[in-house]
């Protein structure tokens, strides 16, 4: 049962004659992990971007199609690009996470960085909020590294602790989906190596999407992965056919290296 | 080639420091009689251009004598008065004391009035503006629709460019009456100099704030956003904290120009030397003092402006220094 059912979707930047995304139809499953690749300038992450519609943190861009988001209590799906007022906003982002290109520590302490998303939704009982960042940096793998200095600035940890930190950040607030933007592209081998790891450990608990760059780390940690081309989804499929069996002969290009 | 312009920049960057040290000297050079003669004491003496007995031994006596006989003339003259009358006073009491025996009098200058003056209009200056300019800055980097916020830019720069004498005569004919008419009082006071230094130094803070503000990267507030922030919960938490830096600077900056302001303060400041004993009483700035006195000023009284220029050359100092010293602490 997909999380998330993209449905001829069009998007169009403003000033811009011609779409970005031209009608995109994609599921986003529950569980798992969706690869978005392609070439720069695909639309991937543009898509990426409607998800959560952080997009209309800038005025003027044009939608077409639907975003439907599974409401996991209820089981009925909302379409989100209906979405107007600012609480609904929130409530969408709440339950849609994102990762940025690079990590993105709040100007405050490790604490008050994991804590913000879950203080800003108005949970005030402090031990509520202690466990909370506790099991999140856990989660993330970076409770062994910063337990005894939570009351530092986020500032002083390296650039794979602040992306691991603003992981935790994210999954603090408990969301059904987490969309990471190419979460990897500043970082060196080991860091990329670590978070890799915890993507595939976080699926256990929520739906994920990625824009990546790197083929491999879609081959890697990806259940099923999207080829985008020019604003259009060229091919969905399991990521193993993808890579291993692909239909179109665009698509056999890209991952053979021919293009891109 | 090199050489010449490492020596070159090397040369400019020291001129800095000799400046800095060759003001502080001439300053204390200048100032040395009257530190000599008043010393510390000359901060916290509300007197300015008084006309004292020296007291002798048989003078003393004397004193004693003329407090039993004549109340009056001592306690009026323990009494803070308008320099002017001061000065008959210290006549009369000349006077009175002449046909006993020939005293020496002489004059004294103490620096309190426009010590006071200076940090209390500064300060009302930064109280006004500080929150207007943060309410001007965040709507212009993050309210405003980007041709609105161009425009009120544009009008933020010409107001800082205006001369502060413009605001000097706007403040004292249009701004004090309206100022005077709400709170009561002098027009001519702390008050109103106050604001209008105030509204001198909005411009400079807003501009700058807004720049720093600017600088908050576009993914940093993305960020907040996608957390589920409002836009309010991202100017507080995200944008002040990551521009702080940039906003103790525009502070620091306004206050020197607070502080050192003449002009605009001379106008509506009232310009005497009298402790205000509330906030639209009249009073007296180091800058208003200097400007206004310099002209007749000699010996001692020369040199007690040029006591109050250290003064003020070290106040500018302290507060700038302790603003730095505050930012580059924050900043660890």
């Amino acid at each position: 049962m997909p999380v998330m059912n993209i449905k001829k979707f069009s998007f169009t930047y403003p000033g811009v004659d011609h779409p970005s995304l031209k009608s995109i139809t994609l599921p986003i499953k529950k569980n798992k992990i969706t690869a978005l690749i392609g070439p720069s300038g695909c639309g991937k992450s543009t898509l990426l971007r409607s998800m959560n519609r952080i997009h209309d943190l800038y005025p003027g861009n044009k939608y077409d199609g639907k975003i439907e988001l599974l409401d996991l209590d209820t089981g009925k799906y909302q379409n989100i690009l209906e979405i107007k007022k600012e609480n609904e906003f929130i409530e969408l982002r709440q339950k849609v996470g994102m990762i940025f290109q690079k990590p993105t520590p709040f100007p405050m302490s490790i604490f008050d960085n994991v804590a913000y998303g879950l203080k800003i939704a108005g949970i005030k009982n402090k031990s509520e909020l202690k466990d909370r960042v506790e099991n999140a940096l856990k989660g993330s793998a970076l409770w062994k590294e910063v337990h005894d200095r939570l009351d530092k600035s986020a500032m002083g940890l390296s650039g794979g602790q602040q992306q691991r930190l603003c992981i935790a950040r994210a999954v603090a607030v408990k969301p059904e989906v987490l969309l990471f933007d190419e979460p990897t592209s500043a970082l060196d081998p080991i860091s990329t190596g670590a978070i890799e790891e915890l993507i595939v450990e976080l699926k256990k608990d929520v739906s994920i999407a990625i824009v990546t760059h790197n083929m491999q780390q879609a081959s890697r940690i990806s259940d099923y992965t999207a080829f985008m081309y020019l604003g259009d989804l060229i091919e969905y499929d399991k990521t193993e056919n993808i890579f291993l069996n692909p239909k179109e002969k665009q698509t056999e290009d890209y991952i053979t290296g021919r293009f891109g | 080639m090199e050489k010449i312009f490492q020596k070159l920049s090397l040369a400019s960057a020291t001129l800095v420091f000799v400046l800095l040290v060759g003001i502080f000297l001439t300053l204390y050079s200048a100032a040395k009689p009257a530190i000599d003669e008043f010393g510390l004491g000359f901060i916290t003496n509300p007197e300015w251009n008084k006309e004292v007995v020296v007291p002798t031994a048989q003078d003393t006596a004397n004193r004693a004598e003329a407090l039993n006989s004549d109340d009056d003339a001592i306690t009026d003259e323990d009494d803070v008065m308008i320099a002017d009358e001061d000065d008959e006073i210290a006549d009369e009491d000349e006077m009175l004391l002449d046909d006993e025996d020939e005293s020496v009098t002489k004059t004294i200058y103490g620096g309190l009035v426009p010590i006071v003056g200076t940090l209390l209009s500064t300060l009302i200056a930064l109280v006004f503006a500080l929150p207007i300019a943060m309410g001007i800055a965040v709507f212009l980097a993050e309210i405003a629709p980007k041709n609105i916020s161009n425009i009120v830019g544009i009008a933020i720069e010409l107001l800082a460019a205006i001369p502060s004498i413009i605001f000097g005569m706007w403040g004292l004919y249009y701004f004090a009456p309206i100022v005077a008419g709400i709170v009561g009082g002098y027009q001519v006071s702390l008050l109103t100099a106050g604001l209008v230094l105030g509204v001198m130094i909005l411009p400079f803070m807003a501009a700058i704030t807004r720049d720093s503000m600017n600088t908050t990267p576009a993914v940093l507030k993305e960020s907040a956003y996608a957390l589920g922030a409002t836009k309010f919960e991202v100017i507080k938490d995200i944008i002040f904290p990551y521009s702080k830096v940039g906003i103790i600077g525009s502070i620091i900056l306004a206050l020197g120009r607070a502080l050192g302001e003449t002009m605009a303060v001379a106008f509506l400041i009232g310009s005497i030397f009298v402790l205000p004993k509330a906030i639209n009483d009249p009073t007296i700035s180091i800058p208003v003092a200097m400007a206004n006195n310099f002209g007749e000023a000699s010996g001692l009284g020369e040199s007690a402006l040029f006591y109050l220029a250290l003064i003020l050359f070290i106040i500018s100092f302290a507060v700038i220094s302790l603003a730095k010293f505050y930012f580059l602490k924050k900043a660890k």
